[in-house]
């Protein structure tokens, strides 16, 4: 075996990186020349948690200073690391695979050798990194604003880094699977909307999960939403403990593998019954 | 006269082309019973929580939900689709077709589609009002039912306004498929009375974003909480901005030159 395999294996490995710097290359200077798009999709999606913070600081106000335990500055260091949080799990949608498939453009994709996966992960990773230039003075607007309760640790800091592309890659598969459904039936688009109020309500998206109803939170467990947003959001915020940080990375990455795992098999299975649309 | 038979073809022809997608209308039906359902999911989380929010009890605030809700289909099925088409036909140059037309154009653009199965929407919203004001339990006479009725139109006119002015900006950014995004985002500031929010807020969502004015203000008229001179403000702010989007579309609309016509 093996001289000619390895070789195989690292020619692989060096072509794929390739293929991700590029892509992420051609992504920087896309994306660059949107400004003005990319303010105003901030300011949406800003909109979003400083709504539910109002709504929690009038609540914890009204109680003399806090809900269960929750401060006004921490809810706001909660829903100011939400935005961040947010802006790193934008990802390609399931709308998006679900147009793609009925116009036919899927096609081009199955010819490729690569996984179209690794397109779209490439792709959004460029559109974060400009993204993150733009969020700083987003960051600090809202800092002023709403005097966050927020002192990270080093470690904290650590582990909220790679939370954060964690969840990134666990959004991008579950989107991809999620869009794949498409295969099968070409309008999905009711499975997608009950999947993301799923999202909504159990993910930490709404409220610090610590405010649901305790058979809410025992539900929680079961699915993969809250290590795209409650974990990477307490990760920085939430004071965990070391062990809890690690151990909560390790199972974002346990639901990674989990995930991966359906993607390959429900892909296998789409590229076999995939027929095209459209042109 | 002549605008309103107008207006009525215009309504009636999107009506018709609708119609001929039936199995939309279940799709639309599923859509607003979700929204329904998790718009008071969450009112259900926050009043487990407080008994009442910045003096509005759970109720009331489902008033406010359900007029939320209720305009939002009226965007849905009116105002955005024709917003959306005038922001692609300004980008692709292909806005010549309604600005050849011997009758006004602002007219003719803010009317053209109808997404009539976004209409559940209204339905949806009218039934958690009418949940909310039952629960209220107090007695609604004829005089606050008209005021309610009013108020919602008035609210309607001022959302049509300030999408316009938003798809108006398309005549110097010409590509500006974000806006519909950044609508829906700051629409659902409305979900909650205008009240709860601080003090600069809530002046811009009130005047400058006149989500206060359309949202708040008809839920004031169902909960007791409406003070006559706010419906007279609400008039005169109406007509107002009704003038100045007039006035802002025309100045656009001297910027555009078709691209491909």
């Amino acid at each position: 075996m093996s001289a000619v395999a390895t070789t195989r294996q690292e020619s692989w490995a060096r072509s794929t990186w390739d293929y991700y710097v590029t892509t992420i290359r051609t992504q920087l200077q896309a994306q660059f020349q949107y400004r003005a798009a990319v303010y105003a999709y901030m300011v949406a999606l800003v909109a979003e948690p400083v709504i539910y913070l109002v709504v929690w600081t009038t609540i914890a106000r009204s109680q003399g200073g806090s809900v269960q335990g929750i401060g006004v500055g921490q809810f706001a260091a909660y829903y100011v690391v939400w935005t961040l949080v947010r802006g790193w799990n934008v990802v390609f949608t399931p709308f998006g695979w679900e147009w793609r498939i009925r116009e036919g453009e899927f096609s081009a994709a199955l010819l490729r050798p690569q996984h179209p996966i690794h397109f779209e992960l490439a792709w959004w990773t460029g559109q974060k990194l400009v993204w993150s230039v733009f969020y700083i003075p987003v960051f600090v607007i809202l800092s002023l604003v709403f005097h966050p309760a927020l002192h990270p640790r080093p470690l904290e800091i650590v582990v909220f880094f790679f939370a954060i592309w964690g969840a990134y890659v666990l959004r991008t598969i579950n989107n991809f699977i999620l869009g794949m459904i498409t295969i099968w039936t070409t309008r999905a688009g009711a499975i997608f909307e009950l999947w993301f109020l799923s999202e909504l309500l159990l993910s930490g998206r709404l409220l610090p999960l610590q405010l649901m109803p305790h058979w809410v939170q025992s539900i929680t467990s079961w699915f993969p939403f809250k290590w795209t947003f409650y974990f990477p959001i307490e990760s920085l915020v939430g004071n965990m403990s070391n062990t809890a940080l690690l151990r909560g990375l390790g199972i974002q990455l346990l639901w990674i593998g989990i995930c991966v795992t359906v993607m390959r098999f429900v892909w296998r299975l789409a590229a076999r019954h995939y027929s095209a649309v459209g042109n | 006269m002549h605008a309103l038979r107008l207006a009525a073809t215009y309504l009636r022809l999107g009506a018709l082309n609708e119609l001929q997608y039936r199995a939309n209308f279940f799709v639309s039906v599923f859509q607003s019973g979700l929204a329904v359902a998790v718009g008071l999911a969450v009112l259900a989380l926050v009043y487990s929580h407080t008994p009442s929010l910045n003096g509005w009890t759970h109720s009331e605030l489902m008033v406010v939900l359900g007029v939320q809700i209720l305009l939002g289909g009226i965007i849905h099925a009116l105002i955005q689709p024709n917003m959306q088409q005038l922001m692609d036909e300004v980008r692709d140059g292909k806005l010549d077709h309604a600005l050849t037309k011997p009758e006004d154009a602002q007219l003719i653009v803010s009317l053209r589609t109808l997404r009539l199965w976004q209409l559940t929407e209204v339905i949806s919203g009218a039934a958690v009002i009418g949940v909310g004001v039952a629960r209220l339990g107090s007695h609604i006479g004829a005089g606050r039912s008209v005021a309610f009725l009013v108020l919602l139109l008035i609210g309607a006119l001022l959302l049509y306004c300030f999408w316009l002015v938003l798809a108006t900006i398309a005549f110097w950014l010409i590509n500006v498929w974000f806006l519909s995004e950044m609508f829906e985002g700051i629409y659902q500031v409305g979900r909650w009375p205008i009240g709860v929010y601080p003090g600069w807020m809530r002046y811009s969502f009130t005047y400058l974003v006149p989500i206060g004015f359309a949202i708040t203000v008809p839920a004031q008229a169902m909960t007791h909480r409406l003070h006559g001179h706010t419906v007279v403000i609400a008039f005169v702010f109406a007509a107002a901005v009704a003038v100045v989007t007039r006035w802002f579309w025309r100045f656009g609309l001297k910027r555009y030159s078709g691209a491909s016509a």
